[in-house]
């Protein structure tokens, strides 16, 4: 626990800096308002349509299929530690594990949801 | 115990000072690397060999004015960069610089940069999404999805040198390669790694989110002065947070022969950062589909047997 | 001194955690409840560190705010809500949530009473000799939590090939 305060402490100071460089910018730099300087950025042309749009399904399917392997990438870090104490049974595990894995992996990649074109 | 603090405070302080000069002239060294790769010369006209140009561009991004446009979503605005750049300095809290330079030894170091690294995923969306501005959000989408792409095969590669060491524990891991270096039996590992390295840094030739000439700069095109120099900041610390994880996995971190343990760490830490620059002189940029392509289609199956291999062979060596 | 030092780290973790999460839920603008949720789930980690949980700590992060929250402000984005103003609360759904509340504190009171709570705080889980945490726990899940453990694997196939049903309608 108590190896955890120098990264409190490392998280301020990273913080704090930026919070310094935003205040000693703010000593020195101008601020001028002007109605076409604070429009939104577009090759100089007024906005055309609303600038959010709904975005391709593609980017939900890549997510949800991260959301999983993170998951199980997770789960491999306290096995692949612990792995001179569990012996054959672990290893044995593991392959199972990952095979049913590998079974969806390859049922996304058949419903070409890696497809990207 | 205040002692103890303000000796910390210290340590860090210079840490942090360390890398924000490293930062600075991570920004010189690839100019005028890039500038020699292209037979120019870069750089020459500020100090002595142009070495003064990071300073006189710290100058420039702190007298440049602080625009808010008016459609951006203000609070979000403001803390997407410090999203960005916190994550990339405070990850050095756990990296072992030497023996006994290191700022805090935790048991799972290994998962603190990972999970820093997840989190500056945010500062690229949030910006992308409180910009409100079409190349700000396309390129914050391209860029978080190929972040999070990434991360998998990164995260599976590191498992290798995790399980060839039994600990999640940098400075453990670096002891473990007094012998060998990881990267001769983990090679497939270590070139997996190198390349979502570079990915997750949104380095060329993956540097599709910043592509200036389609999406001028991507998710941060809205923000100027100091607002863009920590976004800045935090990709160039992200840099060599990458490059000296890859040290400390791959290279055997601070050991080798002779020079001090900090001279090899450092030797290690900046080849790393040279190939990026010498990548970033050679390879065209990649098409996005063909950047998810190699991300899911080619890295995370080779990961996976690799990691399938390496555990029954070090199964049959141990028994 | 360290005694001191947890509590208060406890207390203002545990605030931010409630704060944050009141404020998550009160947001009218769906990316702003992300945020606030992004700093629920810091608030959270911080707290299992407290409790020397530090690999439950980093899943935290990692799965939690790292994948699951980004899937979140993905979903946001696709479906590109516009903020519809506040709700108008009906006075019988107000009423009916402090009943509820009444119940409940009345409920946590009784508890309080019998030493139900008590005897269920954190007894410390005896660890070899050592052994770091990640260590420890990978012996005992990959020994005596085998079954769960397989079974998670399935459940992730489930959701692996739902996600691409759903999402892939040819």
């Amino acid at each position: 626990m108590s190896g955890y305060l120098p990264i409190v402490l490392f998280l301020i100071v990273a913080g704090g800096l930026g919070v310094v460089v935003m205040f000693v910018g703010a000593i020195v730099r101008p601020a001028k308002y002007e109605k076409v300087k604070f429009s939104v950025y577009e090759c100089g042309m007024p906005s055309l349509d609303e600038n959010r749009k709904r975005l391709n399904l593609r980017f939900y399917i890549i997510a949800m299929l991260f959301v999983i392997f993170d998951v199980e990438t997770v789960f491999l870090y306290p096995w692949a530690v612990s792995f001179d104490m569990i012996g054959l049974f672990g290893l044995i595990e593991m392959i199972l594990f990952i095979v049913i894995l590998v079974f969806g992996y390859f049922y996304a990649w058949q419903k070409g949801a890696l497809e990207w074109a | 115990m205040v002692l103890a603090i303000v000796f910390t405070l210290i340590k860090i302080l210079i840490i942090v000072v360390c890398v924000l000069t490293g930062v600075a002239y991570m920004t010189y060294a690839e100019r005028k690397v890039i500038g020699h790769m292209q037979v120019r010369l870069g750089p020459v006209h500020t100090g002595p060999m142009g070495l003064l140009q990071p300073l006189a561009d710290g100058l420039k991004l702190m007298s440049k004015e602080d625009m808010t446009p008016d459609m951006v979503d203000k609070p979000v605005f403001y803390v997407a960069p410090f999203l960005g750049m916190v994550p990339g300095i405070a990850a050095f809290a756990v990296i072992p610089f030497a023996p006994n330079i290191v700022v805090a030894d935790i048991n799972v170091g290994v998962l603190y940069v990972l999970a820093l690294s997840s989190v500056g995923v945010y500062g690229i969306i949030m910006s992308g999404w409180a910009s409100n501005s079409k190349y700000a959000t396309l390129g914050s989408l391209r860029s978080s999805a190929q972040i999070i792409s990434y991360e998998t095969a990164m995260g599976l590669s590191i498992l290798g040198p995790v399980l060839l060491a039994g600990s999640l524990n940098l400075k453990e891991i670096t002891e473990a390669q007094r012998g060998l270096w990881f990267f001769i039996p983990q090679f497939v590992a270590f070139v997996i790694y190198s390349i979502s390295a570079v990915a997750e840094t949104n380095r060329a030739p993956f540097d599709l989110p910043e592509a200036e000439t389609e999406l001028v700069a991507g998710f941060h095109v809205e923000y100027s002065g100091m607002r863009f120099a920590m976004f800045f900041l935090g990709e160039y610390a992200n840099m060599y947070v990458v490059s000296s994880m890859c040290a400390i996995l791959f290279l055997g971190g601070y050991t080798g022969p002779l020079l001090p343990p900090l001279v090899w760490f450092l030797i290690k830490m900046l080849a790393f950062m040279f190939f990026f620059l010498w990548l970033r002189a050679t390879l065209p940029r990649l098409r996005f589909d063909q950047l998810m392509n190699l991300g899911w289609k080619v890295l995370i199956p080779i990961a996976l047997a690799n990691l399938l291999i390496t555990s029954i062979v070090v199964y049959a060596i141990r028994n | 001194m360290n005694e001191i030092f947890m509590n208060v780290g406890f207390w203002v973790l545990g605030i931010t955690a409630v704060v944050a999460s009141l404020f998550m839920v009160t947001r009218e603008n769906p990316v702003h409840s992300a945020l606030w949720m992004l700093l629920t789930f810091f608030a959270v980690a911080g707290i299992f560190i407290q409790l020397d949980a530090e690999y439950i700590a980093a899943i935290q992060v990692m799965v939690y705010a790292g994948a699951i929250l980004v899937l979140y402000m993905f979903v946001v984005m696709l479906l590109n809500p516009k903020s519809t103003g506040f709700i108008k609360v009906p006075a019988k759904v107000i009423l009916g949530s402090v009943v509820a509340l009444v119940l409940f504190l009345q409920f946590v009171m009784t508890l309080m009473g019998t030493g139900v709570i008590k005897s269920a705080q954190m007894s410390g889980m005896n660890l070899p000799e050592g052994l770091s945490n990640v260590k420890a726990f990978g012996a005992v899940m990959f020994t005596q939590y085998i079954v769960p453990f397989e079974v998670a694997s399935i459940l992730l196939l489930v959701a692996m090939i739902g996600a691409i049903v759903i999402a892939k309608k040819d």
